[in-house]
């Protein structure tokens, strides 16, 4: 038989927001997924002060070593270090996933609630531009944009915050349209509160859990498309360290040095675990439906 | 030899509280050919002990006790030993019609079913029988209409067929766990006819599970009350109510609305509600809403008393009840 | 069933004729000059206009918008400028790889998910569920070229199983192309049979609590009779819907793979065309690959007719 061992309810209102911490790592999903984040975090934070080797330094006379004291993790083709390379690599990932998701973020949660607050044409019409967009798969339309318009940091960071924008607007529509049918909201406007200030005030706040979740997940994508991306050569450019490069980069070089191809690889996986995982851990700990332990 | 020997039967259930005791010791017999009732508001075991009967409890209950078949027993049985009864020898009809057929399969297929598994009929001769059952059971036009999906059928019809599903094979016991609850109350009367009428043309047993004593005096010969896991009175159907002896027993009846009553006649209840399975009294489990309760009652489980001709029930203040006014 | 068939056909059409606006304004609305743009900033004026000439590029974009409509109803769909052959050629041998190759992927996405998210859903909350859920969290994280280069290193660098890449045509046989073909849709197959076997487990696990089961399993049916026989078909509504949707993903995903193994299909000429800034290639392929996903979201509705008798009836 289970044990009874589990979530116990939430704290009463006025108690610490320490029993909600320990509810929230004793959830196995969000606990890892914690972790793994912070670890992210803190590398990307970490290359800003000190790396243990500069990562644009050539040294020709070090190229391709094996893990050892001094490189831990190796040397690259150019003799770059390979930790040097994945901390600063963390700094570019984090940095695409917050501006990429930022502009879904802002723009696409603006669409959705005006049109929740608008409705009738102006509601289709944004629901019918996001369908299409729909139908395009992010990474075809991302590499279409970037070679169009050129390749580089800046044009993949725009190109997939622009396919950022649907998911946000539709997440928040949904959302919203729901939170417009509530009391509280037919409350607000019977004291004569306008769309803006009720969108805003009443609205958005309770959409919060809602969008930690989405911004997750699409901070993984991003870092995901971001990686493809530069891979194929059109995202960051040399001699910017990024993971999806060293990986094309890896790719010639199986046969000489095939670890140059498991470390970037296996530094996005974590990072995208760790984010799918806190992102997983958030829903369901939003949900009072599920307080159980998993 | 009874066909049914239930005796001292047991059901644990695992809750979020620790485990629990759905089925406190349930003892009672069933006669080939008999229909026994089982009355019990929600939450008094009543379906779990169906269940129990039927082997279909969750993985992870417990079950201790009794339950002899036809003379073999069935605690403790391997999954691939039950499956070989269900359906074949016991069957089962639920309460809720509109959910019980799968809805992608043709009722014809639905009701030929446990007849190519049990009988090892081919699909000719499996859909020969069920179109005759069918129109045993009251869909007309079974032969055109064999072919059709549950959807197409109203809750009444559909629940129909699931009885003829359940007879497919001639079970020796059949158990009907409130069949007709979840049905419109002008329905209700038919299905019960049809399932009296099926039950005396193959002298099976019926154990028919029920909220509503009305439907229990119609059918059921014998009759038991359930609380709180335990049954707290049974005996001949009109013996018990011409003397009831059990406080619950009166209780329930007291407060059935009935015809002719004054308006503005206040309606009886019984004090206070249902405790969850986890929270019952540790002596008797109506103890804490019974009028007549006194301290040797929240401490001791009360056993059976015989109270007349196979009428027994578990009080320890019967003499008190007994000589109270009729409700 | 006729009446439901026709309204589909139409929405298939609407949603190309949609997708087609959208390809063409988004390729020919451009900064710039789009001739200056597929010749590169090195290109003399001269040669940039006689380009814009052939192209068609001074008429209005209402009439180049039809132009290439009606040529694709005719087959006649230009020519490339980078290879200086039809695209339609050009397309059409590409086609002959990515096409199996797809559906390489999406049979071994199936039988990958199918299995691991039914033994899931058999043995829930058990360590045969709780290890296939975290199997399948790793899945959704690995980038699928990232496991490409992994295969290939461990397949092919160590094991000397298969090659690292390219493909020798259908001339040498079946059984060869297949082989060549095997990495890349196992790659492919990977990420999608993760997010698709949680999908498969949440929908066996729904099904499994519904009161039909119960019924089944009153029956006599053993657990597994009850699972292949009520269970499954029910189960695959959702999951059916999900395998659609995931075709758009694994088209794209051509894209970046048959990079990784040098594989002359679809996805590397779209990959090559826009870096070489052959508008009219992009254009068509884009397009194509469009028509390929709205063709597959077509089958599956008709897959939802075959499974579900209730959806004939209630589309009239």
């Amino acid at each position: 038989m289970r044990s009874a061992a589990g979530l116990r309810a939430a704290p009463a209102i006025g108690q610490a927001p320490v029993p909600w911490l320990r509810r929230a790592f004793s959830h196995r999903s969000f606990a890892i997924g914690a972790v793994l984040t912070s670890l992210l975090l803190s590398c990307a934070l970490l290359s800003l002060v000190w790396t243990p080797w500069s990562p644009y330094e050539i040294d020709m006379g070090a190229k391709l070593q094996p893990p050892s004291s001094s490189h831990w993790l190796g040397t690259d083709p150019f003799g770059r270090d390979i930790v040097s390379l994945l901390l600063v690599g963390a700094r570019n990932s984090i940095t695409v996933g917050i501006i990429a998701v930022g502009i879904g973020l802002v723009a696409g949660t603006a669409l959705g609630l005006v049109a929740a607050a608008r409705r009738g044409w102006v509601e289709e019409l944004i629901m019918r531009l996001s369908d299409f967009t729909f139908a395009f798969p992010a990474i075809l339309s991302a590499i279409m944009l970037t070679a169009v318009f050129g390749a580089g940091i800046v044009n993949s960071i725009i190109a997939i915050g622009v396919f950022n924008i649907p998911t946000f607007a539709r997440i928040t529509r949904a959302s919203a349209n729901a939170l417009w049918a509530r009391e509280f909201v037919l409350a607000a406007r019977a004291c004569g509160n306008g769309p803006w200030r009720i969108s805003l005030d009443h609205v958005l706040p309770n959409l919060q859990s809602a969008l930690t979740v989405q911004v997750t997940i699409r901070f993984a994508v991003a870092i995901l498309a971001e990686a493809a991306l530069s891979y194929l050569g059109l995202g960051t450019q040399p001699p910017q360290p990024s993971w999806g490069r060293m990986l094309a980069e890896a790719q010639t070089l199986l046969y000489q040095a095939p670890l140059l191809a498991v470390f970037p690889g296996l530094a996005i996986a974590m990072a995208v675990l760790g984010l799918n995982l806190l992102g997983d851990g958030l829903r369901d700990l939003g949900d009072p439906r599920l307080a159980r332990k998993r | 030899m009874a066909l049914l020997e239930v005796s001292q039967l047991r059901v644990w259930l695992p809750t979020q509280r620790g485990p629990v005791e759905a089925v406190r010791g349930l003892d009672f017999s069933l006669q080939r050919g008999e229909t026994l009732g089982l009355v019990g508001e929600s939450g008094c075991g009543k379906s779990i002990s169906a269940m129990a009967l039927m082997g279909l409890l969750p993985e992870n209950a417990e079950v201790s006790g009794s339950i002899r078949f036809d003379g073999e027993e069935l605690v403790g049985k391997s999954d691939g030993a039950w499956c070989q009864l269900r359906g074949n020898r016991i069957a089962m009809v639920f309460q809720e019609p509109m959910t019980a057929l799968n809805p992608l399969h043709s009722i014809c297929e639905q009701v030929g079913e446990p007849l190519r598994l049990h009988r090892g009929m081919g699909r000719a001769a499996a859909r020969a029988r069920s179109i005759a059952l069918l129109e045993r059971v009251g869909i007309a036009d079974a032969a055109r209409r064999a072919d059709a999906y549950p959807h197409q059928f109203s809750g009444g019809q559909r629940q129909r067929i699931t009885i003829a599903m359940a007879l497919a094979c001639e079970p020796d016991l059949l158990i009907a766990d409130e069949p007709t609850t979840a049905l419109d109350v002008s329905i209700q009367r038919q299905i019960l006819e049809l399932i009296d009428e099926l039950v005396r043309e193959r002298s099976m047993a019926l154990l028919l599970i029920s909220h509503d004593l009305g439907v229990i005096a119609q059918q059921a010969a014998r009759m038991l009350v359930m609380y709180g896991g335990s049954v707290v009175e049974s005996g001949p159907t009109a013996g018990l109510f011409a003397r009831m002896a059990h406080p619950y027993t009166r209780g329930l009846f007291g407060a059935r609305p009935r015809l002719g009553m004054a308006p503005g006649q206040r309606l009886e209840t019984i004090e206070g509600s249902v405790p969850e399975l986890a929270d019952l009294p540790a002596g008797c489990a109506f103890s804490d809403r019974c009028a007549w309760a006194q301290p040797p009652c929240v401490g001791n489980r009360p056993a059976p008393i015989l109270v007349g001709a196979g009428h027994t029930a578990s009080c320890l203040r019967l003499d008190a009840v007994l000589g109270a006014n009729r409700p | 069933m006729g009446l439901f068939l026709l309204k589909r056909l139409l929405t298939l059409i609407a949603t190309l004729a949609g997708a087609s606006v959208v390809v063409f304004l988004v390729l020919e609305i451009l900064p710039g000059d789009a001739a200056q743009t597929m010749m590169g900033p090195d290109a003399s004026p001269e040669a940039v206009r006689a380009l814009a000439n052939r192209l068609g590029l001074d008429r209005p974009a209402l009439e180049r918008y039809w132009h290439w409509v009606s040529g694709m109803a005719h087959g006649e769909l230009g020519d490339s400028y980078a290879y200086s052959s039809p695209v339609l050629e050009l397309v059409a041998q590409r086609l002959a790889l990515t096409v199996p190759l797809a559906l390489m992927a999406m049979l071994l996405t199936a039988v990958l998910a199918l299995s691991a998210g039914i033994y899931a859903a058999a043995r829930h909350n058990r360590l045969g569920d709780v290890g296939m859920m975290a199997l399948t969290q790793v899945g959704i994280a690995i980038p699928n070229f990232w496991f490409a280069i992994l295969l290939i290193l461990f397949f092919s660098v160590q094991l000397q199983w298969f090659s690292a890449g390219g493909f020798a045509g259908w001339d040498e046989g079946l059984l060869p192309g297949l082989r060549a073909l095997l990495l890349p849709a196992l790659s492919l197959a990977v990420v999608q049979a993760a997010i698709l076997a949680r999908i498969t487990r949440s929908a066996v696990l729904e099904v499994m609590r519904e009161d039909y089961v119960r019924t089944a399993r009153a029956k006599g049916l053993s657990q597994r009779a009850a699972l292949w026989r009520h269970v499954l078909r029910n189960a695959m509504i959702p999951v059916v819907t999900v395998m659609g949707l995931q075709s758009a993903e694994l088209l794209a995903g051509t894209i970046v793979v048959e990079n990784v193994f040098y594989l002359p299909g679809l996805g590397r000429l779209i990959f090559q065309s826009i870096s070489n800034r052959d508008l009219i290639v992009v254009r068509n392929c884009v397009m194509l690959l469009a028509t390929m996903v709205v063709v597959l979201n077509f089958i599956v509705d008709l897959l939802y007719a075959v499974i579900d008798p209730r959806v004939k009836a209630s589309d009239i």
